[in-house]
């Protein structure tokens, strides 16, 4: 069978473009106040799509909605129960927050938004060159919208040119989805590829477990139906989900100062070793540059750009001790480069390491094959930056709040972002550490059965760790949600349910 | 594990004393009144767990009646030593909570033999796993303690250290755990000896299975096209019962989840029937009870590190099969474990549970469907009422990680490379 090619005209623009070149952006949460008016806008959003055009248009619009969105609109309840459990039962439910370590300060109660009637309904996300955000926004309104909807909050963003609060270059690594359904995901991989298939990033498309993930899909039995795609699993079907994905977002406030600060108090005053530890945090320099040589052997989906080689042509196979990046390290825990065996076996190696008698090094098998818990980052920074150098200063009063509109996309939330942020990010048992989680992300909040969130540990070859206590926490949780990011077709599908009542 | 029908009138009286032994719902008390597991010093895991069955029906798309089964009340621990002096060790301390536990079941009457009926209504499981088998609780807290002892002196002298070569590190800190066992502040026990009889057993069960299938094997030989022709019939046409569950049941689930590093697993499913099914599954529990008693590495079930343990037990004349595990992390991760590193064994197993995702030549496919496999599992999954383990905060690998620490102090002599990998492990 022939696949069929990704109909890009379908799919939001956010999926294929980070819309770097926009270097203005605003996200409105709204709440539905006129179903008819609101799905009125809808129908008329002039939503981007991710065909490519030259050159590149100026500005951008994008929407997302959460479960009660949906519902709001008037989607049908068997429609919406087809979409996943964790969009359904959003971030705040209680056992998912205590999974996701949203707990003590970072407990949904203490947000700003996401909780409760602060929960949007959807999200629209307006992204334009300089200077040309507001007429965008003041365009992109009108009538249907001030009808429809009641505007929550505007969350804005803040332009680092790629320097993320902390001031470490951000952005580097980033899996690069197989458009072209080339990967062969059938087999076991031996090799460490960033190239990951399209279904883990777009829904109707098959995973990197080569299935289709769970998504609504309905017979054809209405004239609205009749413009969405089938689904490929399904003949006869109509796919809701098919070009569509999920949508995590999390309001990150960053205590920059706090951050420095501690390091600088770690390393007496003397400022190049603190930005040498924060470099062991975080797994790079603030440059960018990973801890552990960057390899001659290519890593497919890494390059061709000659920048983008020097920093990211690494794994961490032959650092398995963290010497060279710490093993705790936050781009090590968010991307620890493994694959789906540990050492690479081949022929009669393979079949024993699969039967449990392989190497058997104390960190084989420690930590899970990274291909199935991939995300495509999205975020913005918020605020205004602070440098590392000035940020050893107390506070100004009234020093405003920075950090990071953290968003991914996803095409199994509970299988990518969710074992992400619990497995990895907040778990004090990552890859046999013990009482500390992500230097950078993690909390230190006490979690269950681990009273110890503290610690940070630097590896060291042959000699004796050097292990630093007392971490506070650096990033605080100020909000968050799941939403469904349609594709084009579903959108207009989505925005015409319920049409037929009013 | 003692396996007993509830009385039907007693039902809800059992489930209030079960919850009356949390403190939170997947919180045990570990002093409770009832059954105060934390002074038995020789029990690791323990659960009382109502074997509530919700997917009787399945048995319908064979064609088959659903049979009515009694409501099963399971208390399980996994214990050091003979089996039975913990059951009498039971009887001594936790009598009366037990009793009146107990006394929820049919036929227990306040005249009952505690000790006889609980040997009556023992129950062996088909298979068995031990992450590492004769590692004692005791053992396990005094090398806890030892790590810990350990990790405060680090705090305090680790610049005093932080330049040494490894083997200097090592000795160093050898004379400190000397010292604090001069103290008195540190015990490193010597293992009891294994009794000869255990010994004894042990090697005629790794000789005498070996010995038996050997001599079958003319007769295996002989039917195996035919069981295979039939499996792989069975395969192409068994129906999959994949759908998502009910969230309120996933929700209720969760609630006793995550409340410690390492969370209990109890799931319950009836067996496809057939001979074939029967035979293929009971050739496949032999094998992996065998090889978990005899050939895994010690810490693996094959490439998982996460399991401290489980047991696969057949009820009612082997019509269904009840799965118990302990393990680290969420379910979420448990289930990549499985799925990614031992779908292989996975699927030999559980494919005999009806509605198991399809599998090919019974290792392939089956749970690479990964979401059907997943629904499929939290469909069968049971709320377990009462959860304890000796040692919270600790998985598997961190008892492994103390173990080695451990280990190398009493070794007689460490080379540069074994103190290099010593040091790391701190």
């Amino acid at each position: 069978m022939r696949l069929s090619e990704v109909d890009y005209s379908d799919v939001q623009g956010l999926v294929r473009f980070g819309y770097g070149k926009m270097k203005e952006a605003s996200y409105v949460h709204l709440r539905v106040k006129d179903p008819a008016s609101a799905r009125a806008w809808l129908r008329s959003a002039p939503i981007a799509s991710a065909v490519a055009k030259t050159p590149p248009p100026p500005t951008a619009v994008q929407v997302a909605f959460t479960a009660a969105g949906l519902e709001a609109l008037g989607v049908a309840p068997s429609v919406l129960a087809a979409f996943s459990p964790e969009f359904l039962t959003g971030m705040t439910e209680e056992s998912r927050a205590r999974r996701l370590g949203d707990v003590g300060s970072n407990a949904p109660a203490q947000w700003e938004w996401g909780y409760g009637m602060s929960l949007p309904h959807l999200m629209v996300m307006f992204f334009a060159e300089s200077g040309r955000l507001q007429a965008l926004i003041q365009d992109t309104r009108g009538n249907a919208w001030n009808a429809g909807f009641e505007e929550q909050r505007w969350l804005g963003t803040a332009e680092l040119d790629g320097v993320e609060p902390f001031g470490f270059r951000d952005g580097i690594s980033q899996p690069q989805i197989d458009w072209e359904r080339r990967r062969d995901v059938t087999r076991p991989q031996i090799d460490y590829s960033n190239v990951v298939a399209l279904g883990e990033f777009l829904l109707g498309y098959p995973n990197e477990y080569n299935k289709y993930t769970d998504r609504p899909v309905i017979y054809a039995d209405s004239s609205s139906a009749a413009d969405l795609l089938p689904a490929e699993d399904a003949p006869g079907k109509k796919d809701i989900g098919r070009n569509g994905t999920y949508l995590v977002m999390r309001q990150l406030r960053q205590d920059v100062r706090g951050f420095w600060q501690f390091l600088n108090r770690q390393t007496g005053g003397n400022f190049s070793e603190a930005e040498r530890l924060a470099a062991a945090f975080v797994g790079r320099t603030r440059a960018g540059d990973p801890l552990v040589p960057v390899q001659q052997q290519p890593i497919p989906g890494i390059g061709p750009d000659a920048a983008r080689i020097r920093q990211d042509q690494f794994t961490f196979d032959k650092d398995s001790m963290g010497a060279g990046c710490p093993i705790g390290a936050h781009v090590r825990r968010q991307n620890p480069r493994n694959t789906d065996y540990p050492g690479r076996p081949t022929g009669l190696a393979k079949l024993m390491t699969l039967l449990g008698f392989g190497p058997g090094g104390f960190q084989d098998d420690l930590i899970s094959p990274v291909r199935f818990h991939r995300i495509l980052r999205r975020g913005r920074e918020y605020g205004s930056d602070v440098l590392p150098e000035h940020a050893l200063a107390p506070a100004p009063p009234n020093d405003p709040e920075r950090g990071l509109h953290f968003i991914c996309l996803n095409a199994n939330i509970s299988r990518q972002f969710e074992f992400l942020q619990n497995a990895w990010t907040i778990s004090p048992k990552f890859a046999g550490l013990t009482g500390e989680n992500d230097p950078l992300a993690g909390i230190r909040e006490t979690l269950p059965g681990c009273p110890i969130t503290d610690n940070f540990t630097v590896q060291k070859d042959g000699r004796l760790r050097h292990r630093i206590s007392g971490l506070p926490q650096f990033v605080t949780l100020r909000g968050g949600a799941y939403f469904f990011l349609p594709g084009l077709r579903a959108l207009r599908y989505l925005a015409g349910a319920g049409a037929s009542d009013t | 594990m003692i396996l007993a029908a509830i009385d039907p009138a007693r039902e809800a009286e059992l489930r209030d004393l079960l919850a009356s032994m949390n403190d939170a719902p997947g919180r045990v008390n570990a002093d409770n009144a009832l059954v105060p597991f934390a002074q038995f010093d020789t029990l690791h895991f323990a659960r009382f767990v109502i074997l509530d069955d919700k997917t009787l029906e399945d048995v319908r798309v064979y064609g088959m009646p659903v049979r009515t089964y009694p409501l099963y009340l399971a208390f399980l621990g996994d214990v050091d030593g003979d089996p039975d002096a913990f059951v009498a060790d039971l009887a001594k301390r936790a009598a009366k909570g037990l009793r009146e536990i107990f006394s929820c079941c049919d036929g227990f009457t306040p005249h009952t033999d505690l000790v006889v009926w609980m040997r009556q209504h023992s129950c062996p499981p088909a298979a068995n796993y031990v992450n590492c088998r004769g590692r004692t609780v005791r053992r396990v807290r005094e090398e806890a303690a030892l790590k810990d002892a350990l990790d405060e002196y680090l705090r305090i002298h680790a610049h005093a250290l932080s330049g040494l070569p490894p083997r200097e590190v090592f000795t160093r800190l050898l004379e400190f755990v000397n010292t604090e066992k001069a103290a008195g502040r540190l015990t490193l026990s010597e293992e009891s000896p294994t009794p000869t009889a255990w010994w004894i057993k042990n090697a005629l069960h790794l000789i005498g299975v070996p010995v038996l299938v050997l001599l079958a094997s003319p007769l295996l030989v002989l039917i195996a096209p035919m069981l295979i022709f039939r499996l792989r019939r069975l395969e192409k046409t068994d129906l999959e019962l994949c759908w998502r569950v009910d969230q309120a049941h996933s929700d209720a689930l969760a609630v006793s989840e995550d409340r410690d590093v390492t969370n209990q697993f109890t799931a319950i499913a009836s067996r496809k029937p057939g001979f074939v099914r029967l035979w293929t599954l009971m050739g496949i529990l032999l094998t992996i009870d065998y090889a978990a008693r005899h050939i895994v590495r010690r810490g693996r079930l094959g490439r998982i590190r996460s399991i401290h343990f489980a047991r696969w037990v057949l009820l009612d004349g082997k019509r269904r099969g009840v799965f118990f595990s302990n393990y680290d992390g969420t379910v979420e991760s448990y289930m990549d474990d499985f799925i990614n590193k031992a779908g292989f064994g996975l699927n030999a197993i559980f494919s005999a549970a009806i509605g198991y995702p399809r599998t090919n030549w019974l290792v392939r496919d089956g749970c690479a469907d990964e979401q059907k496999y997943r629904n499929f599992l939290r469909r069968h999954t049971l709320p377990t009422q009462v959860w304890y383990k000796a040692y919270p905060e600790l998985t598997a690998v961190d008892l492994e990680r103390n173990r080695l620490i451990r280990e190398s102090l009493e070794s007689s002599s460490m080379s540069e490379q074994k103190s290099r990998e010593w040091v790391a492990l701190l």
